[in-house]
């Protein structure tokens, strides 16, 4: 560990004071609470917010997982693994099931996390109203008042157009029944997974300076019509082409030597694990 | 239109002013404006009631307080002073800018339509003509796709705009189009009254004529109260029943449209009907 750091990098002051910013956010399902975001040595919209959250709750007993669109190995979450880990010395994992703390970046892992589990989510844009109104002091007005007429309106405006709502990721959700939520840039996939979910989801907007959360066992719904429900990315027919899972998030990869056009888990440990077992199930 | 019965709305001492007033502002009004302190009185003490079914025209020069009247009853303005009540709020018994926020927007969205005279501020002129008529039912609360496409297409159909361009946006239609698509938007929850502002403005003759038989056929369809603001002495005459002539943010004349057209006692509304002749 680098002792020319405090321990987690940021001060004890900053530390407490997001997470005094995390129980308001626990407290409010759903409701976005500005924080002072601190300075850190990675540029705003890497992931700031994430790793405030991350340093602000790590302890020595932390096992620490960081994953990228679902990869453990991309360059993003490698630096993040090796910069908590510099200042902190706990251990990290690929392996879901081991990690007490999981930090992501635009997915939420395949297998459904445990109550001793917290998953932070990396946010762009926390405003779920943004795309209707570019207003800070409007969106605020709107969640305070509960008026959310202007994004269902652009998910019918996407019904009369396309026929369908296109919103692939970041597909807003009602959280309590209170405020509409931005989930980070999930796949509308993972949307499900928030609903009673056992683990605590915590949302760190580090340039945008806010935390958002939804603390385990709340009721999280996908925006939908009554006579329109909400749909997830179907991958009927497809399969992954490493562990053959078809119940799973998939990548399309294409080989423009071949021509060929292939599907593989999003989640990396995930695929590795099931991997793994067919194996051991071979081996014995 | 029925004098006897309860009126739709009823605003009492209206006033609406720019700047902070003085004491001698009432007595040293130069037009609206006070010649002791700049204060600008938009509108001032202005009352006035409509009725059910009744066409009530507001006309007067440019300034005289007509849209500001219009909008501070839309809530885009908030008035300096002053009372409203809408039957259907309440019974008439509570104002309505004394309402919350919350219950602001039911009156906007359930009891009030409004078309502006500039369509931009009444459309989205990026989204359908669907999604336009559709936001004012998304606002009053439903939450059926089906229901609403279904609303909208009766409402295009009404006011004569092909079913076939409802996922078209606005900004693609003429002016005459774009304010048949407000006044079908402005009728989306079947309001008891709507407020029209300056509707023909700007538009060519045969289309002011389209939208004028289009509103004078609401009217007898819809049964609804309009409030009608306009410059335009013809389209008074032509819908409103009853008038009122404002002049530098007061009412000056009221009565009959007839009366009013035919036998001016206001200096002003003389000038105003012999400027047209």
């Amino acid at each position: 560990m680098n002792k020319e750091y405090n321990y987690a990098f940021l001060d004890e002051g900053s530390k407490r004071e997001i997470r005094r910013c995390t129980l308001k956010a626990v407290a409010i399902p759903g409701y976005q609470v500005p924080f002072g975001s601190r300075e850190l040595p990675i540029g705003r919209g890497w992931g700031t917010g994430g790793i405030q959250l991350t340093l602000s709750l790590i302890g020595p007993d932390d096992v620490l997982k960081v994953i990228d669109q679902g990869s453990d190995e991309s360059v993003n979450a490698v630096n993040i693994k090796k910069f908590v880990g510099l200042c902190t010395d706990v251990p990290t994992t690929t392996k879901t099931g081991d990690a007490t703390l999981i930090q992501t970046r635009h997915r939420i892992p395949e297998i459904p996390l445990r109550n001793d589990q917290i998953l932070i989510l990396q946010v762009p844009i926390p405003e779920p109203l943004r795309v209707v109104e570019p207003k800070e002091e409007v969106t605020k007005k709107m969640h305070a008042e509960k008026d959310y007429a202007p994004i269902w309106l652009q998910l019918y405006e996407s019904l009369i157009k396309y026929g369908k709502v296109t919103i692939s990721s970041e597909y807003p959700c009602m959280v309590e029944g209170r405020y509409i939520m931005n989930p980070s840039p999930i796949p509308k996939f993972d949307n499900p997974k928030l609903h009673q979910s056992e683990c605590l989801y915590l949302f760190g907007a580090g340039r945008e300076k806010k935390i958002y959360a939804i603390p385990p066992h709340t009721e999280v719904v996908s925006l939908a019509f009554d006579d329109v429900p909400f749909e997830k990315e179907h991958f009927e027919g497809k399969r992954c082409r490493l562990c053959g899972s078809t119940d799973t998030y998939l990548d399309e990869m294409f080989d423009s030597a071949t021509g060929q056009r292939y599907y593989q888990c999003s989640d990396t440990s995930y695929c590795k694990e099931v991997r793994e077992r067919g194996r051991e199930v071979r081996t014995v | 239109m029925n004098l006897q019965e309860k009126p739709v709305l009823k605003i009492q001492n209206l006033t609406v002013r720019y700047g902070d007033g003085c004491p001698e502002c009432q007595n040293s009004l130069e037009k609206n404006r006070c010649s002791k302190c700049g204060t600008v009185w938009a509108a001032n003490e202005v009352s006035l009631e409509v009725y059910p079914g009744e066409v009530l025209g507001i006309v007067g020069e440019s300034g005289s307080g007509k849209s500001t009247l219009m909008k501070s009853l839309y809530f885009d303005f908030e008035p300096t002073s002053g009372s409203a009540y809408l039957q259907d709020y309440k019974n008439g018994e509570k104002n309505i800018w004394e309402a919350s926020a919350a219950e602001r927007r039911m009156i906007r969205n359930n009891l009030m339509g409004m078309v502006y005279q500039n369509p931009i501020l009444g459309l989205r002129m990026d989204y359908s003509s669907a999604s336009n008529i559709a936001e004012k039912i998304i606002s009053a609360g439903s939450r059926n796709a089906g229901q609403m496409t279904e609303r909208a297409k009766e409402l295009l159909k009404a006011v004569e705009i092909l079913t076939s361009r409802m996922g078209e946006a606005p900004k693609n239609f003429s002016g005459g189009m774009q304010q048949r698509v407000q006044i079908s938007k402005a009728l989306a929850n079947n309001p008891s009254l709507l407020l029209l502002d300056e509707v023909t403005t700007g538009l060519d003759l045969s289309v002011q004529a389209k939208v004028l038989d289009l509103i004078r056929k609401i009217k007898a369809q819809y049964g609804i109260s309009i409030l009608l603001v306009s410059h335009d002495l013809a389209v008074i005459r032509m819908l409103a029943d009853r008038t009122i002539v404002m002049l530098d943010g007061r009412i000056v004349e009221s009565g009959l449209t007839d009366q009013v057209l035919e036998d001016p006692q206001h200096a002003y509304t003389q000038q105003l009907v012999h400027s047209l002749l």
